[in-house]
């Protein structure tokens, strides 16, 4: 593995140790390891089948490990890729049905706190189907907020958003880690991953090829000659024969 | 869960086409059977034209009386629901738009031919009949009617020709008057009693030479009257010779429409609860929601429970909305609404977990709909099949066939609330909570690969 030398921070809100996966004979994670601290933004990146939307159900609790394990002391929020709502209910019913599901502690807080924090406060009424995809995923990310986790996990947020709305949520995202909520986010957007990610971590056929900062994967090979993050990407991932 | 269902509530309510079925179906489906069961007393219409002369009669004899067209139309009329034509064509016509049934013609030299049994010169009597077998069923319905009602009259004929016979024994042997129709007169027939009475008498007064052959003429007359005396039950034998008596050796006496009331409430319980309940499982996993749901507190097994329950709510709402809409048509035994309630309770439980399994196993909103339709319609056919229409191998395949799916035990107890003669409710409904549990666990089962 090259980059920073993974090290459990001394406040880590999650610990993967020596996770590993199969789908049957085939092997879709083997021997990951990482953790994150409070208010960090681990972005998974990695080739089409490389198992970073594995990794995040296994960290949601969705699927259990085959090996290793996840320490989570906290609460884990977790967002899948296509917004999981129901489109005949308003975001109001859909915050108040899932902060039931959740256990909340206080629901009518909870949902006031995520209609201003998604800024729906004036949509609350209006049923899903009717808003677009960048409120509707937001909507889905608040779902995800609704027990305030210490972990969030965001299976790529941003597909199928124009970049307006993109930006709009990655702003979101940056106030939530801001306020010390660990984010844990895949995606094929690399720039996401190198604009918004404190952390990458990069995996490649279900193994961790990579735990560090951008600069740090463009230093880890200087032989690409170029600045761009992609083609630093693609030659990292060529090197290790990927 | 109960949020989780009072979000299905909410969503159906939100869906104007569904609730909008939900509500009409059972309204409509009510509606039509229930003027189908209250229209005619569940007596086929047949049109009946006579073309005996007015007044025209036939004498049965003594004991059988006057017989004509008018009597004849009684008999009929009592077993379907007569339409008087004025013409054969008309009789025709309406055969042929499917007015009716069929229609019996009476011909002209009916009573003539039923007279002339009684005669030397025996002409068989022949009624018509025209029917429309454009329908196999309906051509087999109305075969069997018209069959049954030859076959009755039939033997109201024998047992009057029979009664004749008697009468013409007795005369012979008792002696009497006879009245000859044709001549219009009577004559007095001695009989064969009397006959011997006379004989005897004649016979003390002849010299014994003589006396031997008249006593052999006696004698004959003695056996004569003692054997044709012999004869008289044996024409009432021949009239009626098999008697029926008839025991319910399996199932109650159901009226018939209690059953049809039972079939329709079970259809529909059927339909309503399986797509619903199919189709929301499926919604599940098309919303995307699936995963996040079941993540919950809740868990895979708490959303299929509470899809449960969604089936059976609406089950109960769709059956008493039914139940209600028949009422004015048809007497329903209210008084037996706990039973009602519970074969409600148990065929909705049995069809929503059928549903269950068939959303979990098609996983698409439109698959789900298409498989529910694919299998429920053959098994509800197949459950209405009866014994004896069947080879007895196939049938007992049926049987087992059938007790697989929810339809059969659900119908069985729905007709058990309704009718107080038919079989017990204990069974089925022990069936049905089999039932719950084997569509259960596989629903449960299929729900591993759901997400």
């Amino acid at each position: 593995m090259s980059g920073t030398t993974p090290q459990a921070p001394a406040t880590a809100v999650i610990e993967v140790s020596a996770v590993g996966y199969a789908f049957g004979d085939r092997a879709a994670l083997r021997d990951i390891s990482f953790s994150a601290a409070p208010g960090e933004l681990l972005a998974v990146i990695g080739p089409n089948g490389a198992g970073k939307t594995t990794l995040l159900s296994i960290l949601a609790g969705i699927r259990d490990p085959d090996s290793g394990s996840v320490s989570v002391p906290g609460k884990v929020g977790w967002v899948p890729q296509q917004a999981a709502l129901y489109r005949r209910l308003t975001v109001e019913e859909n915050l108040r049905l899932f902060a039931r599901l959740e256990e909340c502690a206080d629901v009518d807080s909870a949902v006031d706190r995520m209609l201003d924090q998604t800024r729906l406060r004036e949509r609350r009424g209006d049923q899903v189907a009717t808003l677009s995809g960048g409120n509707q995923q937001r909507v889905n990310i608040a779902i995800g907020l609704l027990s305030a986790p210490a972990v969030l996990l965001l299976d790529e947020p941003s597909t199928g958003l124009d970049p307006r709305q993109r930006e709009r949520l990655w702003e979101f995202v940056n106030g939530l880690a801001d306020e010390g909520t660990t984010v844990i986010y895949t995606t094929h957007h690399l720039v996401e991953a190198e604009r918004y990610g404190n952390r990458l971590l990069v995996l490649a056929d279900g193994e961790n090829v990579f735990d560090g900062t951008s600069a740090e994967l463009h230093a880890a090979v200087p032989d690409a000659g170029s600045h761009d993050f992609e083609a630093a990407f693609v030659a990292f991932l060529r090197e290790r024969g990927h | 869960m109960r949020w989780l269902l009072l979000k299905d509530l909410q969503i159906l309510r939100r869906s104007p086409l569904v609730a909008a079925l939900l509500v009409a179906y059972p309204v409509v489906i009510g509606i039509l059977i229930g003027f189908a069961l209250s229209g005619d007393e569940g007596k086929p219409r047949v049109a009946f034209l006579n073309e005996v002369a007015e007044g025209e009669s036939f004498n049965a004899g003594t004991e059988g009386g006057e017989f004509g067209a008018e009597q004849a139309r009684d008999q009929l009329c009592d077993r379907v629901d007569c339409l008087d034509v004025s013409s054969r064509a008309e009789a025709e016509s309406l055969v042929r738009d499917g007015e009716v049934l069929g229609a019996l013609i009476l011909p002209e030299d009916l009573l003539d031919r039923l007279a002339s049994l009684t005669s030397l010169n025996p002409e068989q009597p022949t009624v018509e009949v025209l029917v429309n077998e454009d329908d196999p069923v309906k051509a087999q319905l109305v075969d069997d009617r018209i069959s049954a009602l030859i076959t009755e009259a039939n033997l109201i004929l024998s047992q009057r020709i029979s009664q004749q016979a008697a009468g013409y024994i007795d005369l012979l042997i008792d002696g009497g008057t006879f009245s000859v129709p044709f001549l219009e007169s009577s004559i007095e027939i001695l009989g064969l009693n009397a006959a011997g009475e006379i004989l005897s008498a004649v016979s003390a007064e002849l010299p014994p030479t003589e006396r031997e052959e008249l006593e052999r003429v006696i004698q004959f007359a003695q056996e004569a009257e003692e054997n044709l005396e012999f004869a008289l039950p044996l024409l009432g034998a021949v009239a009626s010779p098999i008697a029926v008596e008839k025991d319910v050796i399996s199932g109650g006496s159901t009226s018939l429409d209690a059953f049809a009331i039972a079939i329709a409430a079970t259809v529909t319980l059927m339909f309503v609860t399986v797509l619903l309940v199919a189709g929301s499982l499926a919604l599940e996993r098309e919303e995307n929601a699936f995963t996040r749901v079941t993540r919950s507190a809740v868990g895979a097994g708490g959303l299929l429970l509470e899809k449960l329950a969604l089936g059976v709510v609406a089950s109960v709402t769709v059956t008493l909305v039914m139940l209600g809409v028949l009422t004015p048509f048809v007497s329903i035994a209210w008084e037996r609404i706990g039973l009602i309630a519970l074969a409600i309770l148990g065929g909705g439980a049995a069809f929503a977990a059928f549903g269950a399994a068939i959303g979990s196993a098609a996983r698409e909103v439109r698959a789900s709909s298409l498989l529910a339709f694919m299998v429920s319609l053959p098994v509800a056919f197949l459950s209405l099949v009866p014994s004896g229409t069947v080879s007895g191998g196939v049938f007992d395949a049926l049987k087992i066939f059938r007790a697989l799916f929810p339809f059969d035990p659900s119908l069985d107890a729905m007709t058990s609330a309704l009718d107080s003669s038919a079989s017990g409710i204990g069974l089925p409904l022990l069936h049905l909570v089999g039932v719950v549990i084997a569509y259960t666990v596989l629903a449960r089962l299929a729900l591993r690969r759901f997400a």
